[in-house]
């Protein structure tokens, strides 16, 4: 805790009463990305800025993003390991700084190739885990993951003797991006946190994606801030809130609607720093003047509400999420290995992954309240503790429904609901 | 859609569902394996990014009577044509019928150009997000031979 680097950064405006507001953002054309940094700087909010990588370095395929940048072909993010050093920072030259922290996001489950990409340019934050860019995100076995996410924190937490501190964002909050219970994205979030802590790393933020329902949000949020205030000593912690990962609003109100919930969730809970989705969401990779729009509106909605967080430990959410917490801790005193365990047992188990490494027994649905609740808890250890309706076999129908309930929920408000009426939450 | 991720009733040749060789989204997977279900189709759901060899190497394993190709990700028009093209190149794969649909490029639907290239590549049909790209497939699902429903 050095009061160096992107959490400390995060901190300090957090501190002043602002929250930090941030784009997924990635383009692999240098020029494109560097004028998304300074338009990401340069906004009318307390911005830190992201460089999002293209998918086929995530899944280490540099032949295919080698070849993108020699032929110019345009990819879906930034290919910081096929780029040449020099270009990368000629990207970040007089952008990135103390006053202007750059992330690097990525989806890796072996992310090593990019942490050193990121560190021989002078960054030192980036985000993922064991578990959660394994995971959902693809055919690595979680036991490689874990050996490669240990391996990579531990590089990262290297740059500590140079008197940095290096940061760790978890992706544990956001596994699926809808339809996963809160209480399971809270323990994956806090064990990454956790995890991260353990390989070395000491500046650490807690992701959470904003879900279906603003209460049992609020609730998640504050057991996740409990279960860090109680079991990661010695941290610089903070939480990012997520704007909805799932089908997002197909209206610009309704789309605009979501983002300024995601907004409130983030600062009536206390938290952080929010990423940002855009009105281009549910049709293509957002323009930066559409990143800088949902910037600007979020950092709004911000200024306009208060902080009044929720009890922690009190709610259903804390209970399942501490119980499946405790009884993952509780396999080993190895983290990596207690994960391992966790899921090979089922005793972490996440709706409708389809990773060969997941159980698969745990079902999910949206209660006629909104709020998600478990249809099957499979082998995890929510007995007594969880609220369990078995649902009715899914449909492909189905499941469409429940994928676009949000987007259903918040396109069907009429002009007479616009973002400008909207009411600020106390 | 239980057991998972391999429907039960063997026997029958099955529908193999994958994701883009770079693309890491599962719902579509999920989706689409319910949907075929319904049809009648057993499915085989390899999930997420899956590379090429894998592909092969099931689809010489389970004969399918379909392969069908997603990809939300943008990126699914370049790594669809590296998918077909592998596959092609294959002996025993050469006439098994493979469809592709999605989201397939970063700015959005795939121009007229580019189905015509995935299709020249291999794939027997194109599918867009649309609602008349899902009607379209289920157009296509209809016509294919499938088990008795239970």
């Amino acid at each position: 805790m050095t009061g160096v680097g992107f959490g400390a950064f995060v901190r300090r405006a957090h501190d002043a009463g602002r929250l930090v507001v941030q784009p997924r953002m990635g383009m692999s054309s240098p020029e494109l990305m560097r004028a998304g940094l300074l338009a990401t700087r340069n906004a009318t909010a307390t911005t830190v800025g992201t460089i999002t990588l293209d998918s086929y370095t995530r899944v280490g395929d540099l032949e295919s993003a080698q070849l993108a940048v020699l032929e110019g072909v345009a990819l879906n993010g930034y290919p910081i390991v096929s780029h040449e050093t020099a270009t990368t920072l000629r990207v970040l030259d007089g952008i990135h700084g103390a006053g202007f922290p750059v992330q690097v996001r990525h989806g890796s489950a072996a992310p090593q190739h990019i942490f050193r990409a990121l560190m021989s340019v002078g960054l030192d934050a980036s985000e993922g885990g064991p578990v959660s860019y394994c995971l959902p995100y693809g055919r690595v076995p979680l036991r490689e993951s874990v050996a490669h996410w240990a391996a990579s924190c531990e590089l990262l937490a290297g740059l500590r003797e140079s008197g940095a501190e290096p940061h760790l964002e978890t992706f544990g909050g956001c596994v699926l991006g809808q339809l996963c219970p809160p209480s399971l994205l809270v323990a994956v979030s806090f064990l990454e946190a956790l995890f991260f802590r353990r390989h070395g790393i000491r500046s650490i933020s807690l992701s959470y994606a904003q879900q279906t329902d603003p209460g049992q949000d609020a609730e998640a949020v504050a057991a996740l801030r409990s279960l860090c205030a109680r079991y990661l000593p010695d941290t610089e912690w903070h939480v990012v809130v997520y704007a909805y990962m799932g089908l997002y609003p197909e209206t610009e109100e309704g789309a605009y609607r979501l983002l300024g919930k995601a907004a409130e969730l983030a600062v009536a809970s206390g938290s952080e720093r929010l990423i940002v989705k855009t009105v281009a969401e549910s049709r293509r990779i957002p323009t930066v003047a559409e990143n800088v729009a949902a910037l600007e509106y979020a950092a709004t909605v911000a200024g306009r509400t208060a902080r009044a967080p929720l009890e922690g430990t009190g709610t259903q959410t804390y209970a399942e999420a501490s119980a499946l917490v405790n009884a993952v801790l509780e396999l080993d005193d190895d983290l990596g290995a207690a994960l391992l365990t966790a899921f090979a047992e089922g005793r972490l188990d996440v709706p409708y992954c389809l990773h060969p490494d997941n159980a698969g027994f745990s079902r999910s649905y949206i209660d006629a309240d909104g709020r998600l609740r478990w249809a099957d808890i499979g082998k995890m250890p929510l007995n007594g503790i969880a609220d369990v309706r078995p649902a009715q076999g899914i449909t492909s129908a189905g499941l469409l429904e429940s994928l676009s309930y949000v987007r259903r929920s918040y396109d069907r408000y009429g002009p007479e609901d616009t973002r400008a009426a909207e009411p600020a939450r106390p | 859609m239980s057991p998972f991720p391999i429907s039960p009733a063997p026997g029958d040749q099955p529908v193999l569902v994958a994701g883009g060789i770079s693309d890491s989204h599962t719902w579509n997977l999920v989706y689409l394996q319910l949907l075929l279900e319904e049809h009648g189709h057993r499915v085989v759901n390899l999930g997420p990014c899956v590379p090429e060899d894998l592909l092969i190497t099931e689809a010489l394993a389970h004969r399918p009577a379909l392969i069908v190709v997603s990809s939300v990700n943008g990126h699914g028009y370049h790594d669809g044509m590296r998918t077909v093209t592998r596959l092609r190149e294959h002996p025993g794969l050469a006439a098994v019928p493979a469809v592709i649909g999605g989201k397939l490029g970063i700015a959005g639907p795939c121009g007229s150009d580019e189905v015509a290239a995935l299709r020249a590549a291999g794939y027997d049909a194109v599918f867009d997000d649309s609602a008349e790209g899902v009607a379209a497939f289920r157009r296509m699902l209809a016509t294919l031979p499938q088990r008795a429903l239970v």
